[in-house]
C-alpha cells in the first residue's frame, strides 16, 4: 500500500478522490439538485448493493472455474453444466425435504462427485494437452445440457426461499429525508445480504486455506510448477482430484444460490459459463483474488448499467473485458 | 445378367414408387422457441398444434400432412434460420411460424422472397408485421399485441379506479405493440403512464428495475414473459413488493400461472387483458381446454392451455380447413389455397376469427383477474369480453396511422 502510495502519488490520489466521492454518496443525504439530475437515491444504493451482491454470485461460480484453470490448466467449459446441475439438484432436495440449507450440502457433494468423475475418467487421460481437453469440455457440455433438459425438462425452477429469509430489511443508510424531518431507510432483500455474505466467507476461507495451510500450499507450489512439486514426493494426481471437486463443488453451491434469486432453465448453463469467463478474464486467469474483484466489477457494471444506461447495459461488460484486454491482457490481479 | 437386369427392376420401383409416396405428402413446417427464455411458451405453443392434429387429424383429402418442427430462440436470425432450412433441406410447401413478436417482422420479410410459400403466422404478436408493408403469402390469425389488451385500460380506469401507473417491459416489438394498446386506452380514457421502463430480453437480476420502480402509482403494468416474468416475479416478492399490479397477455398466463415457487402468489388479484381467458364459459373454449387436458398426461402439461397453446391452435386450424377447402390443390403457386386462407372464418375456442385485408385477425378479447382456485392452482377469469376487435383498435385507419409505429416512446399519453 505505501509502497504503491511512493510510486505512483498522482494515481493514489485520484483512487483517494474515488473512494471519497463513493462514499459521500452512500451514506450523505443527496442534495435537491444532485437527486434532478441522476435520479433518487433509493435507486442508486439498491443498484450499487445489488451489483456487490451478483459479484458475489459471480464470484462463486468464477472462484471454482479458476481454481481449476489455476492449478490444471484445464479451461473447464463445463462449469456451467455444473453450476445448472447443482441448481437442479438442489431444487430437488429443498423441494422434497424442505431444508434449504441442506440443499446447498447435497448439491455440494454431489457437483463435487461429478467433478470427480470428470478429472478421473476424462481429464486424466488427456493431461497436458490443453486443445483437446478444452474440446472435450465443450462436448461434454452440450451432452449434459441436453440429458439435463431431457430429465428436468425447459421449465423454470425456483428454489423456495426459507421464510426467515423473505422480505426487505431495513439498512441503517439514509435515503432521503421525509418533509417531517424523518429520515427513510434503505429496505433491501434479506435473502441477497446474507447470500453475500455467504460468498465472502467462503472466499476468505479460500483464502485461508490457499495461503495459511499445507495443502493450500501443496496446491500454490502446483500453480507454480507441477513437475517439481510432483518430483518432490506430493502424489500429484490426488491434489488435482481434490481441487476439482472443490471448483466442481463451489459451482454446485452457486447454481443453489441461483436457483434461490434468479430461476433455473436451460440456457443458463452458457450463460454463468459466459460470466464466469468475462470475471476471470477481467480480474486474471488462476488467481482467486482476481475473480473476487472481476466479480465485483462485472456484477457493479450490469446492475448500474441496467438503471443508468438500460439500453447499453449489455455491452458495458464486453466493453470493459474489451478494456482490460487492451491494457493488461493478462487479467487486473494475475501474477506473471 | 438376369440378376443385374432383376436388381435393377426393383431398384428403379423402388425408386418410382417413392416418388408416387412423395406426391401424395403435403410438407408443413413449424417453427416454436424450444430454446431460450421462452422455451416454456414454444413447448406449449406445440401441445397446442398437437391437440389441433389430434382433433383434425392430419389427412387432406386423400393426401397426407407431414410436420418438420424446427427450434428457434426468439431471436429474428434464429427464425430465418430455422424458416430457411425448412424451404431449403426439408423442402416443405406451408409454414406455420413463427412465435415471438421480432421473429414475426423477420419471417414476414422473408415471406417476401418466396412469394410461391405460404406462411401462416403461428403466435408473433407485433403490429408492425402484417401493419407495415404487409406480405401477401403471410397470413395471422392470431390478434397483435395491442389488440390483446383492448379493454384493459378503460376497466383499469372506470372500475379499479386506477389514474396514474408505470410499465416495465421486455425491450421489443411485442411488448412495444402491448404498451401501445393499453396506453392508448388508458390515456384516453384519462389516465396517466408516468414511467415506462425496458429491459432486455433474458434480463435475470431485476432487483434494480424493481427498485426503480416509482411509488406514487397506483399499479404497474408487467409487460414480461417466460423465464423473465418469474425471475422478476421472485425478486419483487423478496424485496416485498406490494403493490398493484397489471399484466400483459403473456405474463397473466398459464406459462407463469403454474410455474413452480410461490412467487407467483403475487399475481392474485392482478387484472390483465388477453386473446384468452381460463375460465370461460364458451362451450367451444371448454371443449377445447377438454382436448387439450386429454392430450397429454397432467405432468406434461398446464392445467388448462396458454395463450400460445391457443394461438397454435387456431394457426392449425385454420392452416387444415383451408387446405381441405381446396381439397390439398397447391398447384399454380398455390393461389387457390391462398385465397381460402384469406375468406375462410375460423370458429376458434377463443371466439370467431377473421382476416381483414392485411391478412390480420379480428378477433375476441378477454379482461380477466387472477383467481387462486382454492387448492394453490391460479387462473385468469373472464371479467368483461370485447367481440369485433380489429388492428387499428376501433380507431379511424388515418387517425390511427398518425400516432405511429409502436416504440419505447409511442404513443404518447394523450387522447388521440
Amino acid at each position: 500500500m505505501t509502497r504503491f502510495v511512493e510510486r505512483h502519488p498522482a494515481w493514489a490520489l485520484v483512487v483517494m478522490i474515488v473512494i471519497a466521492v463513493a462514499l459521500w454518496l452512500i451514506f450523505a443525504v443527496w442534495p435537491q439538485g444532485l437527486e434532478d439530475a441522476v435520479g433518487r437515491k433509493r435507486v442508486f444504493l439498491n443498484a450499487l448493493f445489488n451489483g456487490i451482491t451478483l459479484g458475489g454470485l459471480y464470484f462463486l461460480v468464477a472462484s471454482g472455474f479458476t481454481l481449476i484453470f489455476g492449478l490444471m490448466r484445464n479451461v473447464n467449459l463445463a462449469h456451467g453444466s455444473l453450476y445448472l446441475f447443482g441448481g437442479y439438484v438442489g431444487y430437488a432436495i429443498s423441494a422434497s425435504t424442505g431444508s434449504w440449507v441442506l440443499s446447498f450440502i447435497i448439491a455440494f457433494i454431489l457437483t463435487a462427485l461429478v467433478g470427480v468423475l470428470l478429472q478421473v475418467l476424462v481429464f486424466r487421460r488427456m493431461e497436458g494437452q490443453d486443445l483437446r481437453q478444452t474440446m472435450v469440455t465443450i462436448g461434454l457440455s452440450i451432452v449434459f445440457a441436453d440429458l439435463m433438459l431431457w430429465a428436468c425438462g425447459g421449465d423454470f425452477y425456483q428454489i423456495q426461499t426459507p421464510n426467515w429469509l423473505i422480505g426487505p430489511v431495513e439498512l441503517p443508510l439514509v435515503t432521503a429525508i421525509k418533509s417531517s424531518g424523518e429520515p427513510v431507510y434503505l429496505r433491501y432483500p434479506l435473502v441477497r445480504l446474507v447470500i453475500f455474505a455467504a460468498s465472502v466467507v467462503i472466499g476468505v476461507a479460500m483464502w485461508l486455506a490457499l495461503n495459511r495451510t499445507r495443502i493450500g500450499m501443496i496446491i500454490r507450489a502446483g500453480v507454480d510448477d507441477r513437475d517439481i512439486l510432483a518430483a518432490t514426493g506430493v502424489r500429484i494426481q490426488l491434489v488435482f482430484v481434490v481441487v476439482f471437486a472443490l471448483g466442481a463443488g463451489l459451482a454446485g453451491i452457486a447454481g443453489v444460490v441461483g436457483g434461490t434469486f434468479q430461476s433455473l432453465s436451460p440456457g443458463e448453463d452458457i450463460r454463468f459459463l459466459l460470466a464466469s469467463l468475462v470475471v476471470v478474464i477481467v480480474g486474471g486467469m488462476g488467481s482467486i483474488p482476481g475473480a473476487a474483484l472481476g466479480a465485483l466489477i462485472i456484477g457493479l457494471a450490469e446492475q448500474l448499467g441496467s438503471v443508468y444506461i438500460p439500453t447499453y447495459a449489455i455491452v458495458v461488460t464486453f466493453l470493459i473485458m474489451v478494456l482490460v484486454l487492451a491494457i493488461r491482457p493478462q487479467g487486473l490481479l494475475a501474477r506473471r | 445378367m438376369l440378376k443385374s437386369s432383376l436388381g435393377l427392376i426393383t431398384l428403379s420401383s423402388l425408386l418410382l414408387s417413392g416418388t408416387v409416396f412423395a406426391q401424395e405428402k403435403i410438407k408443413v413446417g413449424v417453427t416454436a422457441t424450444l430454446e431460450g427464455t421462452y422455451t416454456v411458451l414454444g413447448e406449449d405453443g406445440i401441445r397446442g398444434f398437437q391437440t389441433a392434429l389430434n382433433v383434425l387429424g392430419k389427412k387432406v383429402g386423400d393426401k397426407e400432412l407431414e410436420f418438420v418442427i424446427a427450434s428457434t430462440d426468439a431471436t429474428p436470425d434464429s427464425a430465418v434460420r430455422a424458416v430457411r432450412k425448412l424451404i431449403e433441406q426439408d423442402k416443405v410447401q406451408i409454414l406455420l411460424s413463427p412465435l415471438s413478436g421480432d421473429e414475426g417482422i423477420a419471417v414476414k420479410n422473408f415471406a417476401k422472397t418466396h412469394p410461391e410459400l405460404t406462411f401462416i403466422n403461428a403466435a408473433s404478436g407485433a403490429q408492425e408485421t402484417t401493419y407495415v408493408d404487409p406480405a401477401p403469402n403471410f397470413f395471422r390469425y392470431n390478434m397483435d399485441g395491442a389488440q390483446w389488451q383492448v379493454g384493459l385500460g378503460k376497466y383499469a380506469y372506470e372500475e379499479k379506479k386506477y389514474r396514474k401507473i408505470a410499465t416495465v417491459g421486455e425491450d421489443y416489438s411485442f411488448i412495444y405493440t402491448q404498451v401501445f394498446g393499453l396506453v392508448l386506452e388508458f390515456c384516453g380514457a384519462g389516465g396517466q403512464v408516468t414511467n415506462r421502463q425496458w429491459v432486455p430480453l433474458g434480463t435475470k437480476d431485476f432487483a434494480s428495475v424493481i427498485a426503480a420502480l416509482p411509488d406514487d402509482v397506483d399499479a404497474i403494468y408487467l409487460g414480461l414473459g417466460g423465464a423473465d416474468a418469474v425471475n422478476f416475479l421472485n425478486q419483487y416478492q423478496q424485496a416485498g413488493g406490494k403493490a398493484h399490479l397489471m399484466g400483459g397477455s403473456i405474463m397473466i398466463d398459464q406459462t407463469i400461472l403454474s410455474s413452480k415457487g410461490n412467487a407467483k402468489n403475487a399475481l392474485v388479484g392482478t387484472l390483465a387483458a388477453s386473446g384468452q381467458a381460463d375460465t370461460w364459459e364458451n362451450p367451444s373454449w371448454q371443449r377445447f381446454v377438454k382436448d387439450y387436458q386429454d392430450a397429454f398426461p397432467p405432468n406434461k402439461r398446464f392445467p388448462s392451455p396458454s395463450l400460445l397453446a391457443t394461438n397454435y391452435y387456431g394457426s392449425t386450424m385454420a392452416l387444415i380447413l383451408a387446405l381441405r377447402q381446396v381439397n390439398g390443390d397447391l398447384s399454380n403457386n398455390q393461389t387457390k389455397y391462398k385465397e381460402a386462407l384469406a375468406k375462410i372464418e375460423l370458429d376458434a375456442p377463443n371466439g370467431k376469427i377473421k382476416l381483414d385485408s392485411n391478412r390480420q385477425a379480428i378477433g375476441t378479447n378477454f379482461v380477466t383477474e387472477v383467481v387462486d382456485d382454492g387448492k394453490g392452482a391460479l387462473f385468469s377469469k373472464v371479467v368483461n369480453v370485447i367481440p369485433n376487435v380489429n388492428q387499428t383498435l376501433g380507431y379511424d385507419p388515418a387517425v390511427f396511422a398518425k400516432i405511429g409505429l409502436p416504440s419505447r416512446t409511442v404513443p404518447e399519453c394523450k387522447k388521440y
